[in-house]
């Protein structure tokens, strides 16, 4: 077991680090010129580059920008219209407004499509079940922004409910409709993949064998059903967990929240931030999904044996 | 059975009861010297029957054909052009004539508002159908709604094609030859699978200009990992059975066996995920156009009109209605006929 995990964990390092060498070579590589040409002679821009060392090779520059960020969690300094501070604390701001926002999003999309999805599963063919299927086929289909925007239209700005942009000061308040408009494509997608699980497993033979030895009830589904059916559940839901902690990226820009959703779409669009916050951006990113995949691995391998087996002696 | 049973009547003797030919009637097939369970049918044949038998799946396909129906000659519907700002000559009180644009029109049906009131629209345009409205320099929305699901359906088609072929090419190779040469090939999909699609994004934002160009090539980076997995799967459940080894002994290329006699046995689930991929790709295309770096003006896809709708939604709310429902039905359309095909692709025991 010891071995599979830091066999796992090797390897997301590695990935890591080949990403970051990766985008810091595209970043560094770009055309221009970060001193104007025409308010510093060549003198004076030379110096400045030997002082911030740029005409070192390229990975010893890598090679400073790691030990910085490692040993002092430095990003180092952007230029930016709306951001002032160093990356760092830039970032540290944007990631506690988004983890805030995005974990309630979390918890209320996973518990509610759990929720969902095992009552569909248990009245299979009733109503309850079409509305399953028809609630996780809207929340698929139409985009977070979507939701957001009818909300925002109707609670906030048609009957005045709700704040209509985000608001530090009424927090809870205004992350009512960025929360459930960002919690319903998990709430759906778990809904769907959970009611999909609990059929299979409910149809497979040792749940026939259970109930013929006499189990039944909410004994058989939390014992029996849930427990095998939970597994694959984590899969699906890591990915969306990743989206939504890192802010589902319209919704924070529409919504004007302070996150890095925002400062990403900022990014994307080239508005107001430079090729360091791009690099930053990146790195945080990368190393979320890779920490979280792995973590997902990790738990993977601890519930179900098979997994663990086959990673042993198989082919990865 | 039981609806039989009841109708003879119960106070007859069983054994005086003739069997009359009315009591007997076929369940499911009539025409019984035709054996349908057992008879030889092709491949594409069984998929097609199972399709058809899938109700959601014939939704889908015939939501997708009448979305690309609309694609296609939508636009050639209403008279106008994309990117044309509709303009009705007008006379002022000074007797001036001048051209006013039809900015900011609900939707409308002049014949049909005749109908229900009595009374004609009283402006400048009281004979133009809008069955959108118009946007806010002047441009029928109807035109416009159904160009923009063109682009982005072509968007999504040619991004996913090349996609395809990329990812069958490279799954199939890296399961065919095994060995060293998949495993570095599939440490190089490692990777490339836990870069997260944003970030390609945005290094892409700053290397490329804004425009089409920028989603086509995203789409391009990110979607052929998923096809290649499926690709790579495929053979190597295929490349051990009989029929390869035969194409061997026969003298037969590496090059040959792959994309002559492998290829086309595991096209079904590439197809598949195809049709899983199609929404994907569109709603990749929308969400960088509403950001700002898809479609740049005067053309347009489903993303930037709901943008525009977006910047317009308290004052013109109608705007943002079309664009979203396409969007939406075009997500629903793909997953339905994709969840068919795998359905009819790889049918289970309980649905025969």
């Amino acid at each position: 077991m010891l071995k599979y995990i830091l066999k796992r964990v090797g390897l997301a390092l590695l990935t890591l680090f080949v990403i970051v060498l990766l985008l810091f070579i595209l970043v560094r590589i770009m055309p221009g010129n970060p001193f104007p040409s025409e308010r510093m002679n060549d003198q004076q821009i030379a110096m400045k580059r030997a002082e911030m060392g740029l005409d070192d090779p390229m990975f010893v520059q890598f090679g400073r920008y790691l030990y910085k960020l490692l040993i002092h969690g430095d990003f180092g300094n952007g230029t930016s219209l709306y951001y002032g501070a160093p990356i760092g604390s830039v970032m540290t701001t944007c990631i506690k407004n988004s983890f805030r926002i995005g974990g309630m999003a979390v918890l209320l999309g996973s518990f509610v499509g759990l929720l969902l999805g095992i009552c569909a599963a248990l009245n299979r063919g009733k109503f309850l079940d079409g509305f399953c299927t028809v609630f996780s086929i809207l929340g698929v289909c139409v985009p977070s922004y979507v939701f957001l925007i009818f909300l925002q239209y109707n609670l906030a700005s048609q009957t005045k409910l709700l704040p209509y942009f985000f608001d530090e000061a009424r927090f809870m308040q205004s992350s009512v409709i960025p929360v459930i408009s960002m919690s319903l494509f998990t709430m759906s997608t778990i809904a769907r993949f959970t009611r999909n699980e609990m059929v299979d497993v409910i149809d497979s033979d040792y749940v026939h064998l259970a109930e013929a030895k006499g189990m039944y009830g909410s004994r058989l589904i939390t014992k029996h059903v849930l427990r095998n059916a939970l597994i694959p559940i984590v899969t699906v839901l890591a990915p969306l967990i990743v989206d939504l902690l890192t802010g589902a990226l319209v919704v924070e820009k529409i919504y004007g929240i302070n996150g890095i959703g925002k400062l990403m779409v900022d990014s994307i669009a080239g508005e107001g931030v430079d090729y360091n916050y791009v690099l930053a951006l990146g790195i945080l990113y990368s190393s979320l999904y890779i920490g979280i995949m792995m973590v997902v691995d990790i738990l993977y391998g601890v519930l179900d044996p098979r997994i663990r087996v086959s990673a042993k002696g198989g082919d990865r | 059975m039981k609806k039989k049973m009841s109708k003879t009547p119960v106070n007859a003797p069983a054994e005086n009861y003739q069997p009359v030919k009315e009591d007997f009637r076929f369940l499911s097939q009539q025409d019984i010297t035709v054996d349908r369970n057992f008879a030889s049918q092709s491949y594409w044949r069984g998929v097609a029957v199972h399709y058809f038998h899938n109700r959601r799946a014939v939704i889908g396909l015939i939501i997708v054909s009448l979305l690309i129906i609309f694609a296609v000659f939508g636009p050639m519907m209403s008279g106008y052009s994309y990117d044309e700002i509709v303009k009705v000559e007008t006379v002022s009180s000074k007797g001036k004539v001048r051209m006013k644009p039809a900015t900011m029109i609900a939707p409308r049906i002049p014949a049909l508002h005749e109908l229900l009131t009595g009374e004609e629209y009283d402006d400048a345009f009281k004979d133009e159908v809008f069955l959108f409205g118009t946007d806010d320099v002047g441009r029928d929305l109807w035109t416009r709604t159904w160009y923009g699901a063109r682009v982005s359906l072509l968007i999504a088609f040619i991004t996913i094609f090349i996609d395809m072929i990329i990812g069958m090419s490279y799954g199939l190779i890296s399961g065919y030859f095994g060995g060293m040469v998949d495993n570095v090939m599939q440490r190089f999909v490692e990777v490339a699978n836990s870069i997260p699609r944003l970030v390609i994004v945005s290094v892409l934002a700053i290397f490329m200009a804004k425009g089409m160009g920028l989603v086509v090539v995203a789409l391009l980076l990110t979607e052929w990992i998923g096809m290649s997995k499926i690709a790579r799967a495929e053979m190597l459940k295929i490349k051990e059975q009989e029929y390869v080894l035969a194409s061997r002994t026969l003298g037969a290329g590496n090059g040959h066996i792959i994309f002559k006699e492998i290829l086309p046995n595991t096209i079904g689930p590439i197809i598949t995920q195809v049709m899983f991929s199609i929404p994907t790709a569109i709603f990749t295309e929308a969400f960088l156009s509403f950001v700002g770096v898809g479609i740049m003006l005067p053309q347009c896809s489903v993303g930037t009109l709901i943008e525009d709708g977006f910047n317009n939604i308290t004052t013109l709310p109608y705007q943002i209605l079309p664009p979203i429902i396409v969007l939406a039905l075009l997500m629903l359309g793909f997953n339905f006929v994709g969840d068919g095909l795998r359905e009819a692709l790889a049918p289970k025991l309980e649905d025969m």
